[in-house]
Order: structure tokens, then C-alpha cells, then sequence
């Protein structure tokens, strides 16, 4: 799951866009939430099953206390406050969750007020993030894939009492790659401090959207629907928009959407109506009896911090205070290379060369360049001596063996061209397509690239691009 | 009543009397009975012998098989025992087989007691009389035309008939205590977390404690060491080693200080039968004649206790007995679909006073009357702990009857529910605060039948408690 560069797509002039999302991550404990049992994904099912996770009558739940110290780390890196709390009963019937109520935190979650810093610079509140657990896993057969006109019903308990955190932002959200930015800056931060493996494809993240539009100026919350089945962020980017335009042409046409679940269909690109809430249930919270209320102290609260990594954020603003682009950034340090990035720019590199080579051509990282060998390419490059076509040569060889960048450029029999042998093919070129350097006289820039290929074609790509540019507009300026 | 725990276990890891012959004479007397008693749902008849073997073989081979060798014990039938059908007296749970032992059940085998049933009890342990069983009620051994009290009114019977000289039961809001009362035994609710509720199948988790029953004093309290201690499978049981009592039982209560409550004694609840009161009011003098000091002392909320009991332990009943909805386990009745089939299964498995409370504990969580039902009833369980710690300031011990009257017909409550709540008003309260109380037989009423009297101590306060109820039995011999 990388970040996309996308077009926003723009919503119809005069509304604006009202998102909160809930997230559900499982944490990545060896065990479950309550019992002993393996918690793996992709196991054979009911495999990781025992009389507790199963709610077996006379069973009772013992709280797993990585669990809960994976929360309490998640809460510190939403800057949440970490507090006491009390885990409650929510009981509503669904044949995969064996005890027909779920155990999961109420009035009094572990990690509340938080908030999260997009990559954009918008900030998003987060009110909680509470531990739980999940429920099994039930595939539908027959009908429409969906419980109500299956024929039967399987369930595999395996993922029943997986650890969860629920993390409920506050209806921050008014754009869709904000949207988008939010549940993958979560998911860095999981990562970064490795509480939970967030992949959306396997649904160790799971996000709900509550989405609703209100004109543009306002601050009500108008009526919002609650989409669920969202499986990747490009997905989201689509539900969401999708939910927005359906409520903007019931507004439009004297309507109103009314509060429900509803359900996104990827392959058709459309969401179709749940559960209503106005009917929904009465989940008829209270204390569960069986565990005793948490404490959060002060040294526990301390330790988390102490042994905080640097969280993305943060490493982010460190490559741009180093003079890396913030879209370069972004992506460095969703792949884990800023360190990389930080260290090459530290020991000489130019900023924006480093970026750009670790960017685009090291998309798998460094392989068995060093950060001296990187600054050492960089600089060549940026003095002329090599090209960049020959710099990319040279990396992707020192990526994949190492080396010293100038013994494997001299290997290459890669040297600067000196610039009066540039001259001489310039002059040939030109006399050659009279034409097209009229063009490029009168301003027409996009032949200079036709100019530049011809010139890389005919030093077989020594020239280096950036010497034949500068000679062009020498010529224009003579 | 037959012979005790103690004395048989003794002869037992001694060699000079085999686990078998416990067994056989025990099963004989439940032969000759048991039709008219109807204590147990299932007689392990089998199994125990089988056991008995094993334990004669740990004793010829020098072992000892530990401190209730060979002892039989009647096991309450809402308790795991792995491979045993587990009922709780209700339709519901079909022939159920929990793959699984209860903690108890694990720590009475490892004691050398020996399973010999599972008892009868008030569906889902939901009553006061063994009447609301899916079975058929237990009847009183000692009036085959009474109640034995309940919900644990099997085990008490077959402690009172000589069925096994020991029984454990669960107590929620009484269901050991009163049915000990009206069948003449000795039965005790531990402090709550005490003794593991790990495969007790729950009634009501905050409440719920397994506690024993036996012929006196001493073999109850050699029971509660074997069932009391740290159970890491159960997040409320109490970390610290519990309490040894045995040792206690003869100090007498010289200078200890006992507090008659007086609103559980006639003076602030309707309907303690005079005789009850009398026999109450006798056992106090006893205890001051033993050189204990006596007193009344009050405990205002104690009167609060029934209301709170009856919002509370349905709530927490309606969310356990969620999971009983024909899926996995269990009875099923085929529906149009899941939900259908969740309802289908629950209207023809639940029995009325499990529905009745099912109802009454959804309604008391619902939104919108939450606060007014289950969220006071949790003050009033505060209050009530309040009262007691004030009560306990300057008090060892309290004393009050185990239940308002003696054994009564079968039948003749059954009509009116609320009648029969009120069997568990001088129990309840403990279970409220998470105390340990004790029921000691204490003579007989007007009627010839068995009153008893509760001893209260506070949380953790096993060791007082037995320490006078030892002293009150022998205020008797
Ligand atoms: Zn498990």
C-alpha cells in the first residue's frame, strides 16, 4: 500500500466534504486478546480456537497484557492521554462472535483526544482509540454473498478475540486525498512502531467512513451514513466520493439521505443501503464483570515514550529541513528510507539528487550502496562528470554489488564529454534541422527535448543532459 | 446423615479403608433414595468407581492422593467437568459435553475427592427451590413433600441424604446458604474471587462464587481449602493464597465481637417466621454464653439488598445466557434463517423464570433506563458495602438467620415470583458486598424442620467466620 498521487476529484461547486473514520487494526500480539490461542492470519479454520475464544459456557477471559501495552504505545503516538480504563460488554446476536456480546471498551476507553498531522499540514482529532476484540470471520454462501438470503453460513473462529484498536477520528476531514492521507499516515505510524502489520488486503485494517456534505461555509453536521467493506485507500477515495455525490443529489432533488450503514461494492463502484440506524440496536453497554478495570500509570506512561521511535511525522520534517521536497519526503518515509535519505544528505549529498535517485531509481531501497557511495554519485553528477542517464547506470551497479562509484563509472568508460565536442555536434545538429531550430529560437521549448535525445543518441548518452541544456540557451542569449 | 469427610479421607490415605468401598456404600444408599430425591441430573456411578481404583492404587503404591482421598463429592450441575454432559437443569444445553474441567473440579481431583454426580438445580441456577429445573424438582430428603431450597437444592440434598458427605454449589444470591438451611447441612459462599469461577457456567458473573456444602462445620471448611487459592484462568480471583481455616475451628470465640444485624432479624423485613427469629435470637445467646461480646447492630442498605439483587443479577444474566442461541452448541430449532433459528431455539430451550429474568435484565441495561435500574441498583451495592465496613469497624463477625422461614411445600410459591425472591433477602447481601457467609444448622422450628444461622465476615474474613461457626455447632452438641 503506497500513497497514490491522485487528481482530487472535486465535488459539485458549494458543498463541502464531512468525514470521520473508524479504524480497526488488529494488534500484532503473538497471542489473542483473552486466551492463549495463536493469533495468525491464514491459518486453517477454527484452527487457533479454544473454549474461551469460542465462548464456551463457564470460560472466562484473561486480559493479554502485550495488548494492551501495544494500545497504550498507539495512544502516546496519536498523543493521546493514556488513562485508566474499564472494559464493557456490547451485546448485540451475530453468529460470529461466540458469546453474542462483544468485550470491548465503552465510557472509559485507554487512549482518548488525540490527533494525527497529515502529511498536507491538516490536523485530525482523534477522540479514542479503545481496545477489543474481533469477532470470527463468517462467509456467506449462496444469495447475494450477504447474511439475509444466504443459504448457509460459515464461520471460522480463528479471528475471534484477535486483539483490535478501534480509532475514531472526529468528523476532521474535508477532502478526499485528506482521507485518504489520514488512514495512510495511521497505518505508517503503526508500522513505524509495530504494534499492528495494517494491511488492509488482509483486513488487519479495517476502515469505516462516516460521510456526509454540508454547503461550503457551514458548519453543521448534517445526516451522515456510516460505508463499510472499504478495502484499500483507492477504495476509500471512491466510496467516500461516491457517498458524497449520492448525498448531494438527494439534497438537490428536495431529499435527504437518511442514517444508515451501507455497504461499498468495489467491482460495481457503488455502495448499497444496511442497516438503518434509526432501527438499529440497543447494545446495552455496562461493565464487564469478568475483568477488572486497568490501570495506566505514570512510569508505564513514561516508558512508552522513553522507547518511542521517531514516528513519521517527525522523520518527515526531518528530510525537509535537509532540503528534501515534501512529496519526496512522503514517500521516503512510508518505504522506510529516510534514514538512508538522512545519512547520504549528511555526509555530503545534495538534497534533491539523493531524493530523486532514492525516489525513482532505488524503489526497493539501497541494496549495497552506502550513504558515502550515494553522496559520492550525487556529487559526480552534479559536477558534470557523470550524466544522469550514466549516473542511473552506475547506481543501479552499486546497488546491486557495491563499489566505489568513480572505479565503476571508469569501468563504464563513462567520462565527461568536454563541452567543445558538445559544441561540434550542436553545430551539426542544427545545420542538419533547420527547422525545428527555428522553432526552438522562436520560442517553442518542446523541441528543445528533441534536440537533447538527438545529442544523447549520438554520444550514446555520455552528454550529460543538464551541459547540452545549458549550451542551447547560451546559443539563444548569444 | 452418614459419616464425614474428614474421617473417611483419613481412613482412606491411611489404607484402612478402600476408596471402592466408599464409593459402593455411597452409591448404595443413592440406589436405595435417589428416586424419591431426584438430587442428581446424572450419577457418575462408573466414573467414581473407576476413580476409587485409582485413588486405592495411589495408597497400596505409598502415595497419598491427597487431603479428601477418596471422599465422594456431588457436583453441581452448572459445573464443567470434561466429557460429562453439563446441564445447568435446562433444556437448552442439550447433552452439552464441556471439553474442559473447571478449575474446582481439576483442584478436587487433585485432593483425591471423587465426582459422583451432578446435581439438580433451579434452571440456570435461577431460584430458590430446585423447582425451576428442566428435570424435575429435587424434593427435601428430610420431607420428600418439601423443597430443599435451592438453586443448589440438589447438592444439598445430597449432602442431607448421605449421598455424598461433601457437595459444592454455587451461590449468587443465597442458592448455597439457604438451601443448606432447609435441608439441616452446612453450606458456605466464599469471599468473591476466593474460589475460581473458571468453568462455573455463569448466572451472574459479579455474584456467582462456588462454595461447599457438608454434614459440619469442619468438613466444609477442609472443602474450602481444597477449592480456594489463585486461579490464573479467572481475572477476579483473589492473588493472595486464601485463608487456612482448619486450624481455627477450636478457638472458641472468647472476646470476639458479634453483631446481630438487626434488620435481617425480624425488626426491619417483613416475614422472618418467629421461629426463625427465635432460633436467631438463641444462637447469639449461645455465643455470648461461649464468652463471645454480643450485640445488635444495624446495617441500613441490608434492606435495599432484594431490589438491587433482582436488577442486577438479571442484567448480567441477560448478557450471559446471550450465547445459548442454537448455534454451536446446544439445543437447536430450525428457523427461516439465523435469526429465526437464534429465536426458535431460545423460546423452546429457556424455562419461564430464565426468560422472566432475561427480560427483566434487558430492560434494566436499555438505553434510557440504564441509569434509573441497573445504574442505582450499582449504588445501592455500594451503600450496602459501605454499611458493612461500618458495621465491621467495631465487629468481628455478624450474625442473622440463613433464610426467612423453614422448608416449604413444593408448589407453594411457584405461582408468585416475588414470594419466592424473598427466600434469598438475609443471603443476598453478602453476595452484594462480595463477603463470605456460612449457614450452620441451628436446631429446628415450630414444625420439626431445620432453621439455619449465617455467620457474615467480611472480605477475606474466611478464618473468623469458621473460627464461630465451629463455636456455634458446638453450642448445639
Ligand atoms: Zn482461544
Amino acid at each position: 500500500m503506497t500513497r497514490e498521487a491522485v487528481v482530487e476529484p472535486v465535488l459539485p461547486e458549494g458543498w463541502e466534504l464531512v468525514v470521520g473514520c473508524e479504524v480497526h487494526c488488529e494488534l500484532a500480539t503473538a497471542t489473542k486478546l483473552f486466551c492463549g490461542c495463536r493469533n495468525g492470519f491464514g491459518d486453517e479454520p477454527n484452527r487457533n480456537t479454544c473454549p474461551v475464544c469460542l465462548g464456551l459456557p463457564g470460560s472466562l477471559p484473561v486480559l493479554n497484557e502485550a495488548a494492551v501495552a501495544f494500545a497504550m504505545q498507539l495512544g502516546r503516538a496519536l498523543g493521546s492521554t493514556v488513562r485508566g480504563s474499564v472494559f464493557a460488554r456490547k451485546n448485540y446476536f451475530y453468529p460470529d462472535m461466540p458469546k453474542d456480546y462483544q468485550i470491548t471498551q465503552y465510557d472509559q476507553p485507554t487512549n482518548v483526544d488525540g490527533f494525527l498531522e497529515l502529511p498536507t499540514g491538516a490536523r485530525v482529532t482523534i477522540e479514542r482509540a479503545h481496545i477489543e476484540e474481533d469477532t470470527g470471520k463468517s462467509t456467506h454462501v449462496g444469495g447475494s454473498g450477504r447474511i439475509h438470503d444466504a443459504s448457509y453460513s460459515l464461520v471460522d473462529y480463528n479471528r475471534a478475540g484477535v486483539p483490535l484498536v478501534e480509532i475514531v477520528s472526529a468528523p476532521d476531514i474535508h477532502t478526499i486525498d485528506d482521507a485518504k492521507a489520514y488512514v495512510a499516515e495511521l497505518r505508517a505510524i503503526l508500522v513505524t512502531i509495530g504494534v499492528s502489520d495494517a494491511k488492509m488486503e488482509e483486513g488487519s485494517m479495517r476502515v469505516d467512513a462516516n460521510v456526509s456534505v454540508r454547503p461550503a461555509g457551514s458548519d453543521e453536521l448534517r445526516t451522515r451514513c456510516e460505508v463499510k467493506n472499504i478495502n484499500s485507500i483507492r477504495s476509500l477515495g471512491r466510496a467516500i466520493e461516491y457517498e458524497a455525490r449520492r448525498h448531494i443529489d438527494l439534497y438537490n432533488s428536495g431529499q435527504a439521505p437518511r442514517q444508515e450503514t451501507r455497504h461499498w461494492d468495489e467491482a460495481n463502484g457503488r455502495s448499497t443501503s444496511g442497516r438503518s440506524k434509526e432501527d438499529s440496536e440497543d447494545y446495552r453497554y455496562f461493565e464487564e464483570p469478568d475483568l477488572l478495570p486497568l490501570d495506566a500509570t505514570a512510569d508505564e506512561i513514561a516508558a512508552i515514550d522513553d522507547a518511542m521511535p521517531p514516528l513519521p511525522a517527525g522523520r518527515r520534517r526531518l528530510l525537509t529541513d535537509a532540503g528534501v521536497d515534501a512529496a519526496s519526503a512522503v514517500i521516503l518515509v512510508d518505504r522506510g528510507h529516510d534514514h538512508f535519505a538522512a545519512e547520504t544528505i549528511r555526509v555530503g549529498g545534495e538534497a534533491a539528487l539523493v531524493a530523486r535517485h532514492l525516489v525513482h531509481n532505488l524503489p526497493d531501497g539501497p541494496g549495497e550502496v552506502d550513504p558515502a557511495a550515494l553522496a559520492a554519485l550525487v556529487e559526480m553528477e552534479s559536477t558534470g562528470a557523470l550524466s544522469s542517464t550514466q549516473a542511473k547506470t552506475v547506481l543501479a551497479e552499486l546497488a546491486a554489488s557495491g563499489g566505489e562509484p568513480s572505479a565503476v563509472a571508469a569501468a563504464h568508460g563513462f567520462e565527461a564529454m568536454d563541452t567543445g565536442e558538445l559544441e561540434g555536434i550542436l553545430d551539426d545538429l542544427i545545420a542538419a534541422h533547420p527547422d525545428e531550430w527555428t522553432r526552438f529560437v522562436e520560442g517553442d521549448r518542446k523541441v528543445q527535448g528533441f534536440f537533447v535525445g538527438q545529442i544523447m543518441a549520438a554520444t550514446k548518452g555520455q552528454a550529460d543532459g543538464k551541459v547540452v541544456n545549458q549550451l542551447m540557451q547560451a546559443r539563444l542569449a548569444g | 446423615m452418614a459419616e464425614r469427610a474428614i474421617g473417611l479421607a483419613t481412613a482412606v490415605r491411611a489404607g484402612d479403608r478402600s476408596a471402592r468401598s466408599v464409593v459402593e456404600s455411597h452409591l448404595a444408599v443413592i440406589a436405595e433414595r435417589e428416586p424419591d430425591v431426584h438430587a442428581f441430573n446424572l450419577v457418575l456411578a462408573d466414573r467414581s468407581l473407576a476413580r476409587a481404583d485409582e485413588i486405592d492404587a495411589i495408597v497400596a503404591a505409598g502415595g497419598d492422593p491427597g487431603p479428601l482421598a477418596g471422599v465422594p463429592i456431588a457436583v453441581k450441575d452448572n459445573t464443567c467437568m470434561r466429557g460429562v454432559p453439563t446441564t445447568c437443569s435446562s433444556k437448552i444445553l442439550g447433552q452439552w459435553r464441556p471439553p474442559y474441567d473447571a478449575t474446582v473440579v481439576q483442584r478436587l481431583h487433585e485432593a483425591g475427592a471423587i465426582a459422583i454426580g451432578k446435581t439438580n438445580l433451579d434452571e440456570f441456577a435461577m431460584g430458590s427451590s430446585t423447582e425451576n429445573s428442566a428435570f424435575g424438582p429435587t424434593r427435601n430428603p428430610l420431607d420428600l413433600d418439601l423443597v430443599p431450597g435451592g438453586s443448589s437444592g440438589g447438592s444439598a440434598a445430597a449432602v442431607a441424604a448421605g449421598f455424598a458427605p461433601l457437595a459444592i454449589g454455587s451461590d449468587t444470591g443465597g442458592s448455597i446458604r439457604q438451601p443448606a438451611a432447609f435441608c439441616g447441612v452446612v453450606g458456605m459462599k466464599p469471599t468473591y474471587g476466593a474460589v475460581s469461577r473458571y468453568g462455573l457456567i455463569a448466572f451472574a458473573s459479579s455474584l456467582d462464587q462456588i462454595g461447599p456444602f457438608a454434614a459440619d462445620v469442619a468438613d466444609a471448611a477442609a472443602l474450602f481449602e481444597v477449592l480456594a487459592g489463585h486461579d490464573p484462568l479467572d481475572s477476579t480471583s483473589i492473588a493472595e493464597p486464601a485463608a487456612q481455616v482448619s486450624g481455627v475451628l477450636d478457638r472458641g470465640v472468647e472476646g470476639l465481637r458479634v453483631g446481630v444485624i438487626s434488620e435481617l432479624s425480624g425488626a426491619g423485613i417483613d416475614g422472618i417466621a418467629a421461629d426463625v427469629q427465635d432460633r436467631t435470637r438463641t444462637a447469639a445467646d449461645a455465643l455470648g454464653a461461649a464468652g463471645a461480646l454480643v450485640d445488635e447492630v444495624s446495617v441500613p442498605s441490608t434492606v435495599f439488598g432484594l431490589s438491587a439483587y433482582y436488577l442486577i443479577a438479571p442484567a448480567e444474566a441477560s448478557s450471559n445466557l446471550s450465547r445459548y442461541d442454537g448455534g454451536r452448541y446446544g439445543l437447536r430449532v430450525d428457523g427461516a434463517n439465523n435469526e429465526a433459528m437464534n429465536v426458535a431455539s431460545r423460546s423452546a430451550g429457556f424455562g419461564d423464570e430464565v426468560k422472566r429474568r432475561i427480560m427483566l435484565g434487558t430492560y434494566a441495561l436499555s438505553a434510557g433506563y440504564y441509569d434509573a435500574y441497573y445504574g442505582k441498583a450499582q449504588k445501592v451495592r455500594t451503600l450496602i458495602r459501605d454499611d458493612f465496613a461500618a458495621a465491621y469497624e467495631n465487629h468481628d463477625v455478624l450474625l442473622s438467620p440463613t433464610a426467612p422461614t423453614t422448608a416449604f411445600p413444593l408448589g407453594d410459591r411457584t405461582a408468585d415470583p416475588m414470594t419466592m425472591y424473598v427466600n434469598d433477602v438475609c443471603t443476598i447481601p453478602s453476595n452484594l458486598a462480595g463477603h463470605p457467609a456460612i449457614s450452620v444448622p441451628y436446631g429446628v422450628g415450630a414444625s420439626g424442620l431445620p432453621i439455619g444461622v449465617q455467620v457474615l465476615a467480611p472480605t477475606r474474613g474466611e478464618a473468623v467466620m469458621f473460627q464461630v461457626a465451629a463455636a456455634l455447632e458446638r453450642t448445639m452438641a
